[in-house]
């Protein structure tokens, strides 16, 4: 255990030594730099940068634990969030990179002419930003403390300072080029431990392809089928085919999970730091590779982490686990609580079955997979230590991105382009840093202090995005007519919608004890959860949008032609630059 | 003008090519067409959970290069290439 402390020491405090250099070496000096690190990062770098910004702990550590318990029920998570860039780098990126400014607000409000639009679209960016980053900081806390060993608040202070030294001073340019060390941090602390797995158990080095091999014990028999078979004798749904609700659920979450994906500001802001539309179009595909890298392993670390769960407690039909004799991974997270036995029929041996009264494993925590995972196929300390840092890293990186989306939305829009035009360009750069500083609190506060919804709330961010920005951002391009009026009362239906179902199930600003659903049941529209609502968000969004449109006047003739000037790569590119 | 106008059909029309493409190979192959699938193999994979978990991923990157790609063809065509 000491060994393993020494280097996970080594690891973590490594690799922020790194960061906190990178961030002083690429310090801020203009409004330019700290909104858009200067307009010059390349679409290979900026597609890094957007792979560390996407996936959070959410992605790190959570997801393939959901996938090893859900199985084909899980997909919805790989295609919808993958999915939506496709919509990025073909409907949005392009033209938004063209007409060259800081932020999605700024689109929005000059697109639709509008100050008022701009103010919706700066409401629903906090709201949705706010309720992903209190799950960030969460996840930072509780990585500091299992990893660290010191407690959850201690974790989160440290979190904090980390986050403020190198996104306060350097702004989008800081974290542009620390996001690129997370992120070369964070895969090869996830696919280190997936390939050793991979190869024990199939043979095959390549997790993707391990995945579809047969096992390495001779059997000839293919990893699925043999995982599918366990389960199945023990009462579990068919990993290969399980669902997750109905067929309808599982069409709706995945798209919800896309068009948020596509409509949430911190990743879209991240196309406005390249230099050229054409290298628009392009950081999406990188940072679909850089991403893909990650989520094409998961199923097989899902999967594999379920099969070397299910044949340590029961290696062969009948022949359960001793408890005495469990090994010391078992006892490790025991400790936490993440982990818990109940020797309910008395018999010495542990039997982890689908049936809730038989079911001696009484708690199997789905975040601690990834973790265990390199000492359940007991792998070397430094490997353990590496997951360490990329679980911190992918927390950090996309906290740190989202804190630059708040505090641009209020520095920028809302002082500098409401309250006080005239700001100059050190104010609003001091402005700026005092804005992210107030947001690092905040969340901090929030992490500390979470509201009873924490844990389930990343999915409904998404909801929030996908049923208000997404919808007003493809109308602005795709439809020269639309006018102001209709843009806004679409955001606002769409937005309201969504929160009024996520109420209704989960009580008036998630309260517990005031859902109204009063006679219907949960889900009880087509069967649809909370947290896949934002689609049929954004069907009413837009379906508001083209009502009103078609009762009221069109956009003006200088926005047809700004959206004209925007859907072509040639001419002047708006002034992004040169402010 | 009327090159600009030319030039955004071609390209919606590619957009729509693209997003046909996408939307076969999630919500078509992964989640609608899953069960009939699912009786093909490929390897250890059923066909229709491997489009869900592994092959709508790959289409997707795909499909973003080989739009990026046809794009710059079509900027060059319509002579609407970006000023460097």
């Amino acid at each position: 255990m000491d060994e393993l402390r020494l280097y996970t020491y080594i690891a973590v405090f490594g690799t922020f030594g790194l960061y906190f250099a990178i961030a002083w070496w690429a310090r801020a000096g203009s409004t330019s730099d700290f909104y858009a690190a200067g307009g010059g990062v390349t679409p290979l770098q900026n597609g890094m940068a957007i792979g560390a910004d996407w996936m959070s702990a959410a992605s790190f550590i959570s997801m393939a634990g959901l996938i090893a318990f859900l199985g084909y029920g899980g997909s919805v998570f790989l295609m919808g969030w993958t999915g939506g860039y496709v919509l990025l780098a073909l409907c949005l990126a392009p033209y938004m990179r063209k007409h060259g400014k800081f932020t999605v607000p700024e689109f929005i409000g000059d697109r639709f002419y509008s100050q008022t639009a701009r103010t919706v679209a700066v409401i629903c960016l906090i709201l949705a930003s706010l309720t992903y980053i209190i799950g960030q900081m969460k996840g930072v806390g509780v990585a500091f403390s299992r990893f660290l060993e010191v407690d959850y608040d201690m974790g989160l202070y440290i979190g904090m300072a980390v986050v403020f030294v190198y996104s306060v001073l350097g702004g989008m340019k800081g974290i542009t080029y620390t996001q690129i060390a997370q992120y070369c941090v964070l895969i090869t602390a996830y696919t280190i431990p997936a390939i050793f797995i991979s190869l024990e158990l199939t043979g095959n080095p390549i997790p993707q392809l391990g995945l579809g091999s047969t096992l390495a014990d001779g059997s000839g028999v293919y990893l699925l089928d043999k995982l599918d078979m366990v389960v199945t004798d023990l009462g579990f749904k068919e990993y290969t085919t399980a669902k997750l609700g109905n067929g309808i659920n599982m069409f709706a979450y995945t798209m919800s999970l896309m068009i948020g994906t596509a409509g949430l500001p911190h990743v879209i802001m991240r196309f406005f730091t390249v230099p050229s539309v054409k290298a628009a179009r392009q950081s999406a595909g990188y940072a679909l590779i850089f991403i893909a890298l990650l989520y094409t392993v998961a199923p097989a670390v899902g999967a594999m982490a379920r099969f070397n769960l299910m044949n340590t407690i029961e290696p062969a039909a009948g022949e359960n686990l001793v408890y005495e004799e469990r090994p010391q991974w078992f006892k490790d997270w025991e400790r936490t609580g993440l982990l818990q036995f109940e020797d309910k029929n008395g018999d010495g041996k542990i039997q982890y079955v689908a049936d809730k009264e038989a079911n001696e494993m009484v708690k199997v925590d789905r975040d601690i997979m990834v973790l265990a995972n390199p000492s359940i196929a007991n792998l070397p300390n430094w490997v353990i230590a590496l997951v360490a840092a990329g679980g911190l890293a992918a927390a950090l990186s996309t906290a740190a991105g989202l804190l630059l989306a708040i505090s641009s939305a209020i520095s920028h829009d809302l002082m500098k382009g409401m309250l006080t035009p005239n700001m100059s360009e050190k104010n609003e750069l001091r402005a700026g840093r005092i804005t992210m500083t107030l947001a690092i609190i905040l969340a901090g506060y929030l992490g500390l202090n979470p509201p009873g919804f924490a844990a389930g709330t990343v999915a409904i961010a998404f909801g929030l995005a996908a049923s208000s920005i997404f919808p007003a951002l493809m109308m602005g391009i795709f439809s020269r007519k639309m006018s102001s009026k209709a843009a806004i009362w679409g955001m606002c239906s769409g937005i309201g919608i969504t929160l009024l179902y996520v109420f209704q199930h989960k009580g008036i600003m998630f309260i517990p004890g005031t859902s109204f659903l009063g006679g219907m049941e949960a889900n009880w529209f087509l069967g649809i959860s909370p947290n896949a609502f934002g689609v049929v968000g954004a069907l009413v969004n837009f379906g508001i949008a083209f009502i009103i449109l078609k009762t009221g006047e069109e956009a003006p003739q200088e926005i047809k032609e700004m959206v004209d000037n925007f859907r072509s790569p040639h001419g002047k590119i708006a002034a992004a630059h040169d402010h | 003008m009327e090159n600009q106008n030319s030039y955004w059909q071609d390209n919606v029309r590619l957009i729509l090519i693209c997003l046909v493409i996408w939307f076969i190979v999630s919500f078509g192959f992964g989640l609608l067409l899953v069960e009939p699938l699912n009786e093909i193999r490929l390897g250890g994979y059923k066909l229709g959970f491997w489009f869900a978990q592994q092959g709508s991923i790959y289409t997707f990157l795909g499909l973003i290069f080989w739009y990026s790609k046809k794009m710059g063809d079509l900027d060059k065509k319509h002579n609407v290439e970006e000023d460097s």
